[in-house]
């Protein structure tokens, strides 16, 4: 099963309204906006735009701060984390694409606190599903996915976005 | 059976860096790749990763450096690893029994990785047949032999600054017979595949069946220098020459010294590297080496970078057979 193209417009219009909802529009336009590669980083960039936010967008690629580096070893391939060198005092609005575990969500905030003290921090996330493993919840949720036992779900993009639902092997 | 390639586990994945003789392209590619993660947007400092936490890594110098040094603990220490410096005289008689025993030692108190500086080719090696199997081994430069993470680096600059290497034409000028660096940038540029490789030095200075190795033989500077798109400057190694290879130190200037005189047969945009430390007004002077097409500092930079990246491939090269 594949959510069209329009219904991921749908999230991300509910995402939008739970921002504003939650902050206060001036605050959500005045955060720094920061996107998990790969996926987190499209979603950003379109909720961005639709909340008007006036600061440079953020990126994160949390390959450094994984929790399983010894595991799966050393990705040749990591895109540049781009952050403002300091996060002092500011408010930071998290975007992910799937929450999950948590792990990747726990790798980014020790990423963020590395560069500094947010004055808070907002998770948003386009999908959320079963199967956390660390206490950590989302403040904003596109849409709650329910997915069988074996099945795990992932953002295919840039452009257009889709949330493709796969059987695990 | 095969001889396997000491420097790769059985999986083929990179566990010690020793050489970058018999490294593979793609292998060189990922190192590359690797360290251009390290280095921030902005080309600023390298930013502090907890990659290597709870990771020991001891730095043992049988040699005297302080740049190398200097840098393979800033890069250990960026990776959140704990450094250990050990700097052992050379005048400790290092018999093969002692080294051992003292490796046994270090890593009865868990020691993950040992960065390995020696006056002896084959050091490193013969270190990285003896330790665990967990453990790791960097070449930090053995006598005339290797020097690996320097060659990296400077491939890595190319790369920063020229893009592809297969249109290049390259110069290495100076002291190649005892030079460790030029030995590894040359097997690292021939991988790589660059255009020309030219090696630009005074007969004596030059090993026989250099050619061999796939460069071109100039004993004329501005012949060698001619059009050339990267021109590496070697320094006189004169702690490891015996005997009178150079009349002095002001003739081999005149002849292979580098000026903006002879520096203008290259090409326009061509950049001037050095593995440091610079002897000014021997093998460069100091216009050249503080000039426009300088890129000497950034080597050094992106020796950090380098570093971090070697160091994680091999300590992060995924699950190792006492896992399974």
């Amino acid at each position: 099963m594949t959510t069209k193209n329009n219904d991921i417009e749908t999230l991300l219009a509910a995402m939008a309204d739970g921002l504003r909802a939650k902050l206060g529009a001036e605050t959500a336009a005045d955060a720094l906006m920061v996107g998990i590669h790969t996926g987190g980083v499209w979603i950003a960039q379109r909720l961005h735009t639709q909340l008007h936010n006036r600061q440079p967008l953020g990126q994160l690629d949390i390959s450094f701060y994984r929790d399983d580096f010894s595991r799966i070893g050393m990705n040749p391939q990591v895109k540049p984390s781009r952050l403002p060198t300091s996060v002092d005092d500011l408010h930071i609005i998290l975007v992910d694409d799937i929450l999950h575990t948590g792990r990747t969500i726990r790798a980014a905030l020790n990423e963020l606190f590395d560069y500094g003290r947010p004055a808070a921090v907002t998770l948003a996330v386009l999908g959320e599903r079963s199967g956390r493993e660390l206490p950590i919840q989302a403040d904003v949720v596109g849409r709650h996915l329910s997915l069988g036992e074996h099945e795990y779900v992932k953002l295919v993009g840039p452009d257009p976005l889709r949330l493709e639902v796969v059987e695990a092997p | 059976m095969r001889r396997r390639n000491l420097q790769l586990d059985e999986h083929g994945r990179l566990r010690h860096l020793l050489t970058t003789e018999g490294l593979k392209r793609q292998q060189i590619i990922d190192i590359l790749d690797t360290a251009e993660s390290f280095i921030s947007q902005e080309d600023q400092a390298v930013r502090k990763v907890p990659l290597l936490r709870g990771k020991t890594v001891v730095n043992l110098f049988f040699e005297a450096s302080t740049r190398t040094l200097t840098t393979f603990e800033l890069a250990a220490k960026r990776l959140s690893a704990d450094v250990l410096k050990i700097a052992v005289s050379s005048s400790s008689a290092v018999k093969g029994e002692s080294l051992l025993d003292m490796l046994r030692n270090l890593e009865a108190m868990q020691c993950d990785m040992f960065v390995v500086r020696h006056s002896d080719s084959g050091a490193a090696h013969f270190i990285a047949q003896h330790v665990a199997p967990h453990v790791s081994v960097i070449n930090a430069g053995d006598g005339r032999h290797a020097h690996p993470t320097q060659a990296l680096l400077d491939m890595f600059t190319i790369r920063r600054r020229k893009g592809e290497f297969a249109p290049l034409t390259v110069a290495i000028v100076g002291d190649i017979m005892h030079s460790r660096v030029a030995r590894s940038q040359i097997h690292a540029l021939t991988t790589l595949g660059v255009s020309e490789l030219r090696i630009v030095a005074p007969k004596t200075l030059i090993p026989k069946h250099v050619e061999s190795l796939g460069v071109h033989v100039f004993h004329d500077m501005k012949a060698g220098l001619r059009d050339a798109d990267v021109v590496i400057m070697l320094r006189l190694q004169k702690e490891r020459m015996q005997g009178a290879l150079l009349p002095s130190e002001s003739e081999y200037f005149q002849a292979y010294g580098l000026t903006e005189d002879k520096l203008a047969v290259a090409k326009p945009d061509a950049i001037v590297m050095h593995p440091g430390p610079i002897n000014r007004g021997v093998e460069i002077d100091s216009a050249v080496a503080d000039g426009p097409r300088s890129v000497i500092l950034e080597q050094v930079t992106n020796g950090i970078a380098i570093r971090m990246a070697v160091m994680s491939m091999v300590l992060g090269r995924g699950p190792m057979e006492a896992e399974r």
